[in-house]
């Protein structure tokens, strides 16, 4: 008799085994999407403006960003009108430096494509915007982008 | 004696360290895509050109001085009315349009639903807007009146291809870039849209600050 006795069992438990795959798999997709901030701001972290009717800088290779606000450094003054350029606060005049730095490292053919993204603070003035701007047409880098917050509609 | 040979390393932590890299990551990682408003700027004007000569009605002109205060056509505005006011230079419809390039004449604006008033806009493609802002104005202000002035646009794109396709412009750009822009016939019906109300917005001299 003993032998058809039921061996008592409980509930088995969950095979967690394919768990850490799963982890994995979550961690490479991240791994992979995530990309470092190359450049560290010298200005404080501009408030952008909110627009609605905004378009998405597609090609990320092909963006160059000109930050405009308030420089963290206070030797700069505490005007939201400074400019950085890569690592360094620049005048408007080291604009064209920059966009023909930014040139070399593309292929001729997407050169016409490039934008140029201006990542200004709320409080900045229209003022230097204007100069950036000019800058800019001098130098044949058509394409530009506010840099915006999506805002509501209303 | 059954010494088992392998004993075999305890893999339960693994999930723990996997976890702990991926929060690692998910705090990092900023999904953020940039999106602004773009623009095209002009080219540079060879030292002895010419502007051509634009009539009065065909401009709007609007000015903001330092103190973020609009001055529309002469008249002062609120930002929340700009829309309108664009609205209705843009859709007038006045007068006859630009000469096509191949010199055939212009022709009067058959959808547009404006005033037809004689000292307003002409065409939506000679409607020009000129946008005067002071050295000092604020960079939010100026972000605003422009997104203002697109939005006008957009409900008149939107109108228009209401009519002639059964569909909102930007539901039209929308099903263009989800076909991975190879949708000829969605391109032709977008270029349509766009020639039939260009944006035309120009940036005047600012005037300076001192």
């Amino acid at each position: 008799m003993s032998k058809f006795k039921k061996k008592k069992k409980g509930l088995p438990a969950v095979n967690t085994a394919a768990l850490p795959d799963i982890v994995f798999m979550l961690l490479f997709f991240f791994m992979v999407t995530t990309t470092m901030r190359e450049t560290t701001l010298q200005i404080e972290t501009p408030v952008l403006p909110s627009a609605t009717e905004i378009k998405k800088l597609e090609h990320k290779s092909l963006v160059s960003t000109i930050y405009v606000g308030k420089a963290k450094d206070a030797k700069y003054g505490t005007g939201y009108n400074r400019i950085q350029l890569n690592d360094k606060i620049a005048t408007p005049d080291d604009v064209p430096a920059f966009i023909f730095k930014a040139r070399q490292d593309v292929s001729e053919a997407e050169v016409p494509f490039m934008t140029t993204s201006i990542k200004a603070d709320k409080q900045s003035s229209v003022g230097i915007i204007i100069d950036i701007r000019l800058k800019l047409r001098d130098v044949n880098a058509l394409k530009l982008s506010y840099s915006t917050s999506k805002g509501s509609d209303n | 004696m059954a010494r088992r040979e392998n004993p075999e390393i305890n893999a339960g932590s693994m999930a723990d360290i996997a976890f702990l890299l991926l929060i690692f990551f998910l705090v990092t990682t900023t999904m953020n895509v940039d999106s602004g408003i773009s623009k095209k700027l002009s080219e540079k004007p060879p030292p002895d050109y010419k502007p051509p000569i634009i009539k009065e009605k065909n401009i709007f002109e609007v000015n903001i001085n330092r103190n973020n205060e609009l001055l529309v056509e002469g008249d002062r505005l609120e930002i929340k009315d700009l829309k309108e006011a664009a609205i209705q230079f843009i859709d007038n419809g006045g007068g006859l349009g630009k000469p096509g390039e191949d010199g055939t004449p212009g022709t009067t604006c058959d959808y547009c639903k404006g005033d037809r008033s004689e000292s307003s806009s002409d065409h939506p493609n000679k409607a020009i807007i000129s946008v005067q802002s002071d050295r000092g104005t604020e960079y939010g202000t100026y972000i605003e009146v422009q997104n203002e002035l697109l939005k006008a646009y957009t409900v008149l794109r939107n109108r228009l291809s209401q009519e002639r396709y059964g569909m909102l412009f930007t539901d039209l750009e929308k099903a263009y870039k989800d076909s991975q822009r190879t949708d000829e016939d969605l391109k032709k019906k977008i270029d349509d849209i766009k020639t039939s109300f260009p944006q035309i917005i120009s940036d005047a001299e600012p005037t300076s600050a001192n």
